[in-house]
């Protein structure tokens, strides 16, 4: 609780007792206007002063003018209780609301708490703490234990597990030695790290996250649109109908002054549109604040409209429902020894960040010289070429080997052929293959149990590989041997397919696929710590490499727009509700006030399960 | 330039609408968008109007809404 919020709780309880005192005194006539107008003044001065200031300010349909009206309205049809009472009612509801929402806030601004303070670095021998702001690319710090990790870098010295929880959703630590890449925002759980700062802090994993979910809230979703422009319509809609009830009967049934005005009153309570203006931006705020707790970060919350309607989820393979982290699992030389052969083929890619590339670099096991590799030219969807101690050589599928017209042949082992070809000479292939991601199959399986009608795999690699996958998983569809372009081709095709009010996810690493990730309806990358394609081109983003966590998004977004729906039916009911009794005479104005501040405060409190909770 | 600007005692989520559009109206104003959650105003303008534009923004926000300051 701020100051501030205690000391109007201090007021509202002053404003009870003397209300109750004032009620038991028995006193009659102007006694008792003055006696009621004590506890009146206590708890509502600020009201009144408010209402005073904004009108000398031009703002008419103001809360405060409008609550001002109403209580002294009921002063002035000699309603002393009601008037003290309808203030207080709205005063505590006003502490609830401010209440509600703090916390709310709170326990967003604790999912968010992963920005550094500081970096320490060493000078003249000693630690320094200093603005991660102000460190640059290449120079070392040091992490303690317990300290979070201030910015991207590789570990230099030291060895220790890391929590990166608060980043992944995961609560297993991972384990670091020197060499292996961290990432900001993690937290150093047992030795001291010196760590060689690889990126800028505003370039930095943190720095990203943090500015992705702080401007989620800008992206707004239609349910959002459509509230802010009810809001603007709605309270001079009911001033001007409050208006019309106090003038137009009376003056038609010639009397009854003082019993249409008070109904008039009771419209003039419920004319603030607070608890749909609040309460439906806190529930996607809420939805995207519990999917970024658990890893998955949403861009906005029409993006979260977006994935409760998903039909169809469509797969990249690699590195999306398989692991990514290939292995050489035979070397098949026609000429030249094994070794040579791997050493051709790690040459040629040494430049490549591929995943393909990447476990031809391991299998070699040596540092590339990549002084006698010139003239590197990647091919996507086919592979590499690059010249090797002046020869030519060719690196990639059978497609690239059609195209520079080379006679290869196939093997029989499964999994993913990489040939190799110099100049215009066939020297031989080397089978990689992946696994398949443990709880790949489970995603599958949750995706279905969330309402997704279709699965379909698309992927770059052989058709063999690619359906062994797909009928493991229980995919529905998949096509193979595609290049990015064919992806997206595809996945217009796709489109079509789906029914009006469904949509259509891609999940994909962020490797080769953002065209495709910007072409569905929404684009998921997953695995993207440190990815900044992904981060970029992709609408949610997966901290981890789960695809288990798609289905979690899907319910997340479903059970956030159920909250969203809930709270404008029932904001909208309760009010339209009281309006109508008030016009007819059977609603006071405590119900009136419940019907302003009560379902603003229970709204709130609904919007607030979209934070926690899974399903 | 694209900058964020700090808000206190941001109490009503249909004042901050207000300000919002109030703020989106001023000459000069590429963008405006006032959370209420987060309590911020996030603010684009060419750079060489921004100084003069935020005090605006302070006199605007004072009509529409006393009780918020704007933390500049």
């Amino acid at each position: 609780m701020t100051s501030k919020q205690k000391k109007h709780l201090i007021r509202i309880l002053i404003g009870c007792v003397l209300f109750a005192a004032a009620y038991l005194l028995p006193v009659t006539g102007i006694w008792r206007l003055l006696v009621f107008l004590v506890p009146y003044g206590v708890a509502g001065w600020d009201v009144l002063w408010r209402a005073v200031r904004n009108i000398a300010h031009g703002q008419i349909f103001d809360e405060n003018f409008l609550m001002a009206l109403a209580t002294v309205g009921a002063f002035c049809t000699s309603e002393f209780p009601e008037g003290v009472a309808v203030m207080l009612f709205y005063q505590i509801g006003e502490w609830f609301q401010s209440y509600a929402v703090g916390r709310s806030r709170k326990s967003i601004a604790a999912l968010m708490n992963i920005r550094p303070d500081y970096a320490n670095i060493e000078q003249d021998g000693e630690l320094v703490q200093v603005d991660p702001d102000q460190v640059a690319i290449g120079q070392v710090i040091v992490v303690k234990a317990g300290e979070k990790i201030p910015l991207d870098g590789v570990v230099l010295e030291g060895s220790s597990t890391v929590d990166t929880a608060a980043l992944t959703g995961e609560s297993l630590p991972r384990e670091v030695q020197p060499g292996d890449d961290v990432i900001s925002g993690c937290v150093n759980l047992s030795g001291l790290l010196r760590v060689r700062v690889t990126k800028a802090f505003g370039e930095s994993t943190v720095a990203k996250i943090l500015d992705l979910v702080e401007n989620a809230s800008s992206k707004k979703a239609q349910a959002e649109n459509f509230i802010t422009k009810f809001a603007r319509w709605y309270t001079p809609c009911v001033v001007i109908g409050a208006v019309l009830l106090a003038v137009v009967p009376p003056l038609l049934l010639q009397g009854g002054w003082s019993d249409w005005i008070h109904r008039a009153l009771i419209f003039l309570v419920i004319s603030c549109p607070c608890a749909l203006v609040i309460s439906v931006p806190l529930s996607f705020f809420g939805g995207i604040g519990g999917a970024s707790k658990r890893g998955i970060l949403v861009k906005g919350g029409n993006y979260l409209e977006v994935l409760a309607k998903t039909d169809t989820v469509v797969f990249d393979k690699t590195g999306t429902l398989t692991k990514g982290v290939f292995n050489v699992t035979a070397i098949h030389p026609d000429r030249y020894t094994e070794m040579q052969l791997l050493e051709l083929a790690a040459l040629a890619e040494s430049y490549s960040d591929h995943p393909i590339s990447r476990s031809l670099k391991e299998a070699y096991g040596k540092e590339p010289d990549t002084a006698r590799v010139q003239d590197v030219q990647e091919l996507s969807g086919r592979g590499v070429q690059a010249r090797i101690d002046g020869k030519m050589v060719y690196v990639g599928n059978d497609k690239l080997m059609d195209q520079i017209g080379v006679h290869w042949h196939p093997c029989h082992h499964v999994g993913t052929t990489v040939h190799v070809a110099v100049e215009q000479t066939y020297v031989g292939h080397i089978v990689i293959s992946d696994e398949i991601k443990q709880d790949a199959a489970q995603a599958i399986n949750d995706l279905k149990a969330a309402g997704v009608s279709k699965t379909v795999m698309l992927t770059g690699d052989a058709k063999p590989v690619g359906e062994q996958v797909a009928q493991q998983l229980g995919l529905d569809e998949v096509y193979t041997e595609l290049l990015p372009a064919d992806k997206v081709e595809h996945v217009e095709q796709l489109l079509k397919q789906i029914p009006p009010k469904g949509a259509l996810a891609f999940v994909g690493d962020g490797i080769n696929d953002a065209p495709v990730l910007s072409r569905a309806d929404i684009g998921i990358a997953m695995g993207a710590m440190g990815s900044d394609a992904a981060i970029e081109a992709a609408d949610v983003v997966l901290m981890d490499d789960q695809p288990s966590k798609i289905a979690v998004a899907i319910c997340i977004a479903k059970k956030a727009l159920r909250i969203v729906r809930q709270n404008i039916v029932f904001a909208l009911a309760v009010k339209a509700l009281v309006l109508v009794l008030g016009a007819l005479g059977q609603a006071n104005m405590w119900e009136a006030v419940f019907a302003d501040v009560g379902v603003s405060v229970l709204a709130i409190l609904n919007a607030m399960r979209a934070l926690h909770g899974k399903k | 330039m694209k900058k964020v600007l700090k808000l206190q005692d941001l109490d009503c989520a249909a004042c901050a609408q207000k300000m919002e559009d109030a703020i989106k109206k001023l000459d000069g104003v590429e963008d405006a968008q006032v959370s209420f959650l987060m309590q911020k105003l996030t603010l684009t303008a060419a750079d060489e109007r921004f100084d003069d534009l935020v005090k605006q923004i302070v006199k605007v926000c004072k009509r529409v809404e006393p009780d918020c300051k704007i933390l500049v």
